[in-house]
């Protein structure tokens, strides 16, 4: 750490012997960067709370009346929580690079670290680590919820509800998934942030993308056009990923929807980075 | 010993009213490409989403083996009789009339009211199970003739609504509670006298009680009086999560026994026994037993509002505001844009400056409301006069029905798609001030109108969970854009999912407006406290 912060300029060529090298300086600069002001550890601290907040709500509104058919996916409800988890991940993915460039603070970053695709990749790097935890801290709190509330809400195990455990594999799927779900969202924002630099445009961009296809799907009368939409836009098709049965009804398999997510991610920071690499910061 | 004259600025001072306040924050607006450029967007997506929810339907079909597959209008049945209000209606019953040239009064007592319907036993459904509706109906009317959709008023006893009287489709008014028998009959009377037409109703027929007076304009000197019998469609709604769903409609048919029917005034001819209307009707036809004054009329359809939706028989058919999907599209670029006017000048520090030369903040904040909301509303009511105008041509070209709504009704859903966009802009405003950056801003804007919705019609809550969200939360304005109201005489489900909302338009509308007044108060109360 003293050795780094000695070394300052970490990532230029010629460097003082023991000086970190490469990714790993990069990375190292980064996760200071976050860990150094209070907006990504809120951001984070809300992603945790309003996932299981917005989960808990869901759980607590819903019940299974005595003689009344629910066909509901434990595990997807329970999960709900993750609709709103992601707007947080958006905002804090978008930050990462735009507040740099709102400051100014982007070319400090790109002389000290002139690779800027490695600068880039750090970015990614630390933010998934960070959503990772946050995510899975979320994530966790929701299926607990499902499993503790559900049960007293006429979701009983004789009805054909076995009380959410990880142990089983769908759970396992729906709750894992939810948090890569989550950290594929903050790469997809990172990216598009990449390439609009201006916050409040990205975040728009990032937020339309993700809520507007649900609500698209719900209006288009055309059967083919509205599986169309849920099967290839980001939201619907990730959160295939939730469905713990009746997995043969989803537009699309819940790996193949997370793919699809993760192609929008992998895309978008493919044109942030070639963005970055070609424009003047 | 010197004086020190106070330096006084050889240039006259600048006058300070509101109206150069708006002028300012006018100019800062179209000053800015970027701001423009999202209205743009916001314009254009808004069209674009509606024109794609609303034209991307499609309708083929094949009539007979190896005929050629047809396309829309040659798929649909006719359009609907409607009203004289202008509303689509189902008007097909049984009708057992008599003309009368003038004033006068009719009176029956009905003494019984069965119904059977099929229970989706295939293509070729027997009416063999015995049951009521809870909208079978039969009793007395007034009819101006025998065209459906003419008008009327009718005095009559239903499946499970009691007593009623209803005119010209929409209006409905409730008389006596419960079911009729012969131990307790209803006696039911409808006087005429010019255009207005009295219900009464009474339990032993001494006492009567008023239940509602209709004015029919126009109503001609002859018209047709006497019984009638309907029974609407066998509609079974699986209730689940989410709001559920329609499920099968089957015909059924219900038949009233009237005794006692007296008809005062200048009547001419004899009873004659009319089908009106066809439709499902025609696969249960009506008939009548006369004997005396006693009669046993049998009919099946309604007389009723029909609603828009997938189950109404008229194959897709769009409602104006189908065309104006596009506005959640529209409000999250507004919301990118509104928020900027205000985060953006603390971003770059112009905000300092901004108070220097206009000390008294609340009035800064209100001149940028005021600019943002109207640039929105111009703009959000060209995108929403444009989507209406593409959508419409773009289903008519197709063929589909076009759920008819009145001229104030459009202008309404029209002008409150825009004041919505404009209103949601004020919100993102208020935002912007009390948060003062631009992610958290729009994310929260975003958030609160939103994904309220999505939740809504993602079928993740129960119906009540789901009518109070869209009561208590800012999604609540969309109900600005509803055309139709749900109409309590007609069974079926009126759901957040098929475009009912739980409050009334501009109830929804002020719950929106209620939001963003608060943000903006409380932007203001925080501008004035806090250092810029």
């Amino acid at each position: 750490m003293s050795q780094a912060a000695a070394a300052g300029q970490v990532c230029l060529p010629g460097r003082p012997a023991g000086a970190l090298t490469g990714l790993r300086a990069c990375l190292r600069a980064e996760w200071t960067k976050t860990r150094t002001v209070a907006g990504p550890a809120w951001l984070l601290a809300a992603t945790a709370g309003l996932t299981v907040a917005v989960s808990v709500a869901v759980i607590a509104a819903v019940r299974c009346p005595a003689g009344m058919a629910c066909p509901v996916d434990p595990g997807r409800l329970s999960l709900t929580g993750v609709q709103l988890g992601q707007a947080t991940v958006a905002i804090l993915g978008v930050l990462t690079i735009s507040n740099e460039y709102s400051t100014g603070m982007m070319r400090t970053t790109l002389t000290a670290m002139p690779r800027r695709s490695l600068v880039l990749a750090a970015k990614a790097a630390v933010l998934t680590g960070e959503v990772i935890v946050a995510a899975a801290v979320g994530v966790l709190g929701s299926v607990l919820a499902g499993r503790l509330i559900m049960p007293g809400h006429g979701f009983t195990a004789a009805r054909g509800f076995v009380p959410l455990s990880l142990a089983s594999g769908p759970v396992l799927r729906a709750a894992g998934g939810s948090v890569l779900y989550l950290a594929l969202i903050a790469l997809l924002s990172l990216g598009i942030a990449a390439l609009l630099r201006d916050s409040a445009a990205a975040i728009g961009i990032v937020l339309g993308l993700l809520y507007l296809a649900p609500i698209a799907a719900s209006f288009i009368t055309n059967h083919h056009w509205s599986v169309r939409v849920e099967r290839y836009s980001p939201m619907p098709a990730g959160l295939a990923i939730q469905a713990t049965r009746h997995l043969a009804s989803l537009p699309i398999s819940p790996w193949g929807g997370l793919g699809v997510l993760a192609a929008w991610a992998g895309a978008a920071l493919l044109a942030g980075g070639l963005l970055l690499r070609l424009r003047d910061a | 010993m010197t004086t020190i004259t106070p330096y006084r600025p050889a240039v006259q001072s600048g006058r300070d009213g509101f109206g150069q306040l708006l002028r300012a924050e006018w100019t800062k607006f179209r000053t800015v490409r970027g701001w423009l450029i999202g209205l743009g967007v916001a314009a254009v997506v808004t069209v674009l989403l509606g024109v794609l929810t609303g034209g991307s339907n499609d309708i083929a079909c094949t009539i007979g083996p190896g005929a050629p597959v047809k396309h829309g209008r040659a798929c649909l049945p006719p359009p609907p009789p409607t009203a004289p209000g202008g509303q689509p209606v189902r008007d097909a019953f049984y009708f057992v009339h008599r003309p009368l040239a003038g004033n006068g009064s009719l009176t029956a007592r009905v003494t019984s009211l069965t119904g059977r319907y099929a229970a989706g036993q295939g293509p070729y459904p027997q009416l063999t199970t015995p049951g009521l509706q809870p909208w079978s109906k039969g009793g007395i009317i007034v009819k101006t003739g025998t065209k459906p959709g003419s008008q009327y008023a009718a005095m009559l006893v239903t499946g499970s609504h009691g007593v009623r009287m209803q005119d010209n489709f929409t209006r409905d008014s409730a008389g006596l509670p419960g079911l009729v028998s012969a131990v307790s009959p209803r006696w039911l009377r409808l006087t005429r006298h010019g255009d207005t037409i009295t219900g009464y109703d009474s339990a032993d027929g001494v006492h009567w009680t008023l239940v509602g007076t209709a004015h029919l304009a126009g109503l001609p000197a002859t018209v047709q009086a006497g019984l009638f019998a309907a029974s609407p469609d066998h509609t079974v709604i699986n209730q689940n999560f989410g709001g559920g769903e329609t499920g099968t409609s089957d015909p059924s048919q219900a038949t009233a026994v009237l005794d006692r029917v007296s008809l005062a005034g200048p009547a001419s001819g004899a009873w004659t026994g009319t089908q009106v209307g066809g439709g499902r009707a025609a696969a249960a036809p009506g008939r009548f037993q006369r004997a005396g004054n006693a009669f046993t009329v049998t009919g099946s359809g309604d007389i009723a509002p029909l609603p828009p939706g997938d189950g109404n028989g008229l194959g897709p058919n769009i409602t104006i505001e189908r065309n104006l999907a596009g506005a959640f599209a529209g409000l999250i670029a507004i919301a990118v844009v509104a928020a900027l006017f205000i985060t953006a000048e603390y971003r770059r520090g112009l905000i300092r400056t901004t108070l220097t030369a206009s000390p008294r903040r609340g009035r800064v904040l209100a001149a940028k409301a005021i600019v943002v909301a109207a640039v929105t509303f111009v703009a959000g009511l060209a995108a929403a006069v444009v989507a209406v105008a593409v959508g419409d041509h773009l289903a008519t070209a197709k063929g589909f029905y076009l759920y008819p709504v009145t001229g104030l009704t459009e202008v309404r859903v029209v002008a409150g798609t825009a004041a919505l966009l404009a209103v949601g802009a004020v919100f993102a405003l208020g935002m912007g001030a009390l948060l003062r950056r631009s992610a958290v801003a729009v994310t929260a804007v975003i958030v609160a109108i939103v994904l309220p919705y999505i939740l809504v019609v993602a079928s993740i809550l129960p119906v009540g969970t789901a009518d109070w969200v869209l009561r208590l939360t800012p999604a609540a304005g969309f109900a600005i854009q509803q055309s139709v109201p749900a109409y309590p005489q007609v069974y079926g489900l009126y759901t957040p999912n098929g475009g009912y909302f739980p409050l009334s338009p501009w109830a929804g509308f002020a719950v929106l407006c209620a939001w963003a007044a608060v943000v903006l108060g409380l932007a203001a109360y925080r501008l004035r406290r806090r250092d810029a």
